[in-house]
């Protein structure tokens, strides 16, 4: 199976080179996203038989100058498979369902590169091929994230994420560095072997935060994501808000769970979950605030990938606590929820490109009423709303209960201070899971409900068939997750015992249970209750209550009645954007986003209209656009300084350095 | 014979909770009423109005869409599953295993976006502002309730309802300050979900403050009479679950013979017309708080349930 994956990442960067000239022609484009679908149906197929088979491993015949570069496909490397295949096979579909006549090949080439890149990242054995696959990923995604660079905005959000990729990228190679110490042996089985302590893991699970946890958008590394995931075309978006998030946390869970070893004390644990934390109320909120479709749900993201960071810290503090069966419920949340979230985010990425598609507008303010124009996109929208919303029984409900369960259990690791911050990460938690349902009513209500707020609007056209398909695959997906989250447990076992050494309490197919004998959540019952109260009420209704409605014009609460230039009535009349955000905006968004209002009011006699400005900013985004780059410049106006010295302090300042340099081999060799 | 014992009393108790719900909120009503010095309308008057309303045919606005439609009886099925898994008068009943805190909290949710997308699926402003301000309140009143339940869990062990009300009734926990400041923040949680005073007002209609009638203001015949009758049911098991873990006494055992089923039932009938009585009281005392208010209220509980959650890791049994 490793072969056939290794065979497929060589073919998907062939695909990537023959795809500059496939793109000039009328089905080229078809032919390249076809080709990646099928490629997702492949790594979904890699990913079950990886978990059923059992590890394999394989060392290619060329690589690193020092060796082969190594390939291996364990259990974690299988789970993360899944997420990754039915995220571009969704996407695939859907470019492919969109794509008529020829592309750009700029926006075309790097699509492929791009799968194989994050492919290759989680086959990879040793640090060089995961960096050389990470990179692929960063820089064909960059390409992508540029493609429209016409517009500022888009070239802003593309050099900040090549920014922030390179510091990740950097703070990767010195965590390999950090890691394998002086052997230099970047093989994992030779990491393996000399697992770091104290401050040495301190200091690689440090590194590997800022490097994966600035691809992933773990707080307060995510300022680029909300710029960067919507700058791409809508496929993309969603692979890079479904996948290419998952591929990093599966970067963070390889180091933090296999790599350093599984003698780690617990409190290494508390800085994923303070951070998963943070992440999960920024993004939740920002959510909130955010007034176009796909920044919308790349804030999301970030919530999600906090909560499964969550996760993952709790899974690590259990470990070291030698709560095996805890780290086990805690790595089976945060698993489940990467495979949940990488299905409804996808889907609900495509949603926002059919829509863009269809009424021409990210907008939330320029849409409306998409209900009635496009249904289809509007009921699968639906399935990954509610999912977000981790309502029951769909998937996202299934893995933020195995979560809220871990995060309830966390007291019995013991420290009183660790106690303290958990029960502050419960309610934080509990916290962004809510702000999430408030967001994803916003987003659909908003985009789907109401009147139409354009003419575009009004006249939206919904795709048909490969496109429409690709929509309700997840959909359908995130229903049958959410029923049958138990069969997903079972089939991440191998992956759960190799990450902390347990697994999952067991509780059958049907349902998922917090410890033995403790709490149970059972989708499919709750599902039936849950349809049978529905059929009680539709029955009783219907014996005791007259059948059909009466129609009639909406009540307008007081406003008087649209003039006829209004084709779709008073504009000021419904929610829009930002006032449905005011009341998160007010009661949250001041002290953590520094959101204001401000009323300007015109002086007595003056004839200009008052005005309402509200807005926001990420504390983060206003750091790193104040204060960072003005050290740049001092930093750069003191190095300019070197180019006017003479050639006397030239060689002086050579000199010194040897100096210097000697200075310090002797120093280190009386040592 | 065990097996029959707790489907019938899961039986008995579903047909107990669907009747109770009008009759409490008519209780509700008629308590606040007597309080205030008027006479009241009589107890069974919601149910008088649900009946009167599933006769009259809806009036729908010519741009709703199926979302109207569905909504309603979602919302309703949500609350009466919800309501389905809080248990009355026993334990041990057929579904309690599935009745799990955090998947109460998930039933109630998703009634809750249930109505909001039905106040916001007309576009009118006043269903958009209702269901804002709902989806708000729920995100801060969220915390509130697990924080709570931290404490409940790490006291039985378990997130499940109907373990946690057998492991407080049996367990002679005694009096904690833990659970009773885990009391007070699910009242004000309760409070809130149930849009009663001083959050927003139950019986009001076109005020500008208002929440939960802005988002139904749409809904007619029985459409309203649904949800209406599913903002009784919320009432009810908010009620029956604050009766079932923090007033446990007379509740019968898990497996006990029916006759214990008529104490049970005799004290689940003294305790919800206690805490209906409670209710109105609080009501009539204090006035309602300003929208923006309202997250101090909540943040408040939300302390209160932190407080509690810290207090037992300081308690030496745990640490």
């Amino acid at each position: 199976m490793l072969t056939a994956l290794a065979l497929l990442v060589g073919l998907l960067a062939a695909l990537g080179a023959v795809a500059v000239p496939l793109a000039g022609r009328p089905s080229g484009a078809r032919l390249v996203f076809g080709a990646t679908a099928l490629a997702g149906l492949g790594l979904v197929a890699g990913g079950v038989a990886g978990l059923l088979d059992g590890p394999s491993a394989l060392n290619l015949p060329f690589g690193p100058p020092w060796g082969p570069a190594r390939l291996a496909l364990d259990p974690l490397s299988a789970w993360f498979l899944l997420p990754l295949g039915l995220s571009v096979g969704c996407a695939g579909l859907f470019a492919f369902g969109g794509a008529h006549g020829p592309v750009a090949p700029r926006e075309l080439a790097p699509w492929p590169v791009f799968v194989a890149g994050m492919v290759l990242t989680i086959l990879a054995a040793d640090g060089f091929t995961l960096l050389l696959g990470f990179e692929a990923m960063s820089v064909a995604s960059w390409a992508l994230v540029a493609h429209d660079h016409a517009q500022a905005e888009n070239r802003r959000a593309a050099r900040m994420y090549l920014g922030f990729a390179g510091f990740g990228g950097l703070c990767l190679v010195l965590a390999f560095g950090v890691l394998a110490g002086g052997a230099g042996d970047v093989a994992f089985a030779a990491l393996r072997d000399t697992p770091p302590e104290g401050a040495r893991a301190a200091a690689v699970l440090a590194l590997v935060l800022a490097g994966a946890g600035s691809k992933a958008g773990i707080a307060p590394l995510h300022v680029w994501l909300p710029l960067a995931h919507p700058a791409a075309p809508s496929h993309v978006s969603a692979v890079m808000s479904g996948a290419m998030t998952k591929v990093a946390l599966y970067v963070l869970a390889r180091f933090a769970f296999d790599l350093m070893g599984p003698a780690q004390p617990f409190w290494l644990g508390a800085p994923l979950i303070a951070l998963g934390a943070a992440s999960a109320v920024i993004g939740a909120l920002r959510a909130n605030l955010e007034e176009d479709t796909k920044v919308l749900l790349a804030c999301s993201t970030i919530e999600n990938i906090g909560l499964i960071a969550m996760g993952l810290g709790l899974a690590l503090a259990f470990r070291g606590a030698d709560l095996p069966a805890l780290a086990a419920l805690a790595a089976a949340a945060a698993l489940l929820h990467t495979l949940n979230h990488a299905v409804f985010k996808t889907l609900l990425f495509l949603v926002a490109g059919e829509v863009l598609h269809g009424a021409l507008s990210r907008r939330l303010d320029r849409l409306g009423g998409l209900i009635h124009r496009m249904p289809v996109t509007a009921w699968a929208a639906l399935a990954g709303v509610a999912a977000a919303a981790s309502l029951p029984p769909l998937s996202g409900f299934a893995s933020e209960w195995l979560l809220l369960q871990a995060l309830l259990a966390a007291w019995r690791v013991g420290d009183i201070a660790f106690q303290m911050g958990v029960a502050a990460a419960t309610a934080l938690a509990a916290l962004a899971a809510a702000l999430a349902a408030a967001a994803m009513v916003r987003f659909w209500g908003l985009v789907f409900l109401g009147r139409s707020r354009t003419p575009r609007a009004a006249g939206a056209e919904e795709s048909t068939g490969a496109a429409q398909y690709a929509l309700l695959l997840p959909a359908g997906l995130t229903v049958l997750l959410g029923l049958l989250p138990g069969v997903m447990l079972d089939l991440a076992e191998p992956a759960l015992r190799l990450m902390v050494g347990s697994t999952a309490p067991q509780a059958g197919w049907f349902a998922i249970g917090a410890a033995e004998g403790g709490a149970r959540y059972w989708p499919v019952p709750v599902a039936l209750l849950v349809a049978g109260a529905v059929g009680l009420a539709v029955w009783v209704v219907r014996r005791r209550a007259p059948a059909g409605v009466v129609v009639g014009p909406a009540w307008d609460c007081g406003f008087i009645t649209a003039p006829p230039h209004f084709p779709f009535g008073d504009p000021a009349g419904q929610p829009s954007a930002a006032g449905f955000g005011q009341p998160l905006r007010r009661m949250l968004g001041a002290g953590l986003l520094g959101a204001h209002e401000r009323v300007t009011m015109p002086a007595p006699g003056e004839t200009r209209a008052a005005v309402l400005q509200a807005g926001f900013a990420d504390p983060v985004l206003s750091a790193l656009e104040g204060p960072v780059p003005r050290w740049r410049d001092a930093v750069a106006a003191q190095a300019e300084r070197l180019r006017g010295l003479s050639i006397r302090q030239c060689l002086g300042l050579t000199f010194g350095a040897v100096v210097l340099m000697l200075a310090l081999l002797a120093w280190l060799g009386a040592h | 014979m065990a097996v029959v014992w707790s489907v019938l009393a899961q039986l008995l108790h579903i047909a107990l909770m669907l009747a109770a719900a009008p009759v409490l909120t008519g209780v509700v009503r008629w308590l606040k009423a007597r309080m205030m010095g008027r006479r009241g309308a009589h107890p069974l008057q919601p149910l008088r109005d649900l009946l009167k309303l599933l006769r009259k045919k809806p009036v729908m606005a010519e741009n709703a869409s199926a979302v109207s439609l569905a909504a309603p009886y979602l919302a309703a099925g949500a609350a009466m599953a919800a309501a389905v898994l809080v248990p009355s008068f026993a334990r041990g009943m057929a579904f309690a295993p599935l009745s799990d805190l955090i998947l109460v909290a998930g039933l109630l949710a998703l009634g809750r976006v249930a109505m909001a997308l039905a106040g916001m699926d007309v576009g009118t402003p006043f269903g958009g502002l209702g269901a804002s301000r709902e989806m708000s309140f729920a995100a801060l009143a969220e915390p509130a309730l697990i924080v709570a339940v931290l404490s409940l869990a790490i006291l039985a062990g378990t997130t499940n309802l109907d373990a946690i009300a057998g492991a407080f009734r049996d367990s002679a926990l005694g009096l904690r300050v833990s659970l009773g400041l885990a009391m007070v923040a699910l009242f004000a949680v309760a409070v809130t979900e149930n849009a009663r005073i001083p959050v927003d007002n139950p019986s009001t209609h076109l005020e500008l403050t208002m929440v939960h009638e802005a988002m139904i203001l749409e809904a007619s015949g029985r459409h309203l009479a649904l949800w209406e009758y599913a903002a009784s049911l919320r009432l009810l098991l908010w009620l029956a679950f604050l009766a079932a873990i923090f007033l446990p006494l007379g509740q019968a055992p898990a497996g006990a013979a029916p006759q214990w089923w008529v104490v049970g039932l005799a004290a689940w009938a003294v305790k919800m017309g206690g805490l209906a009585l409670g209710l109105a009281a609080f009501e009539s005392a204090i006035a309602k708080m300003r929208v923006f208010r309202v997250p101090e209220f909540l943040g408040a509980a939300l302390l209160l349930g932190l407080l509690g959650a810290v207090l037992l890791f300081v308690s030496t049994g745990l640490t």
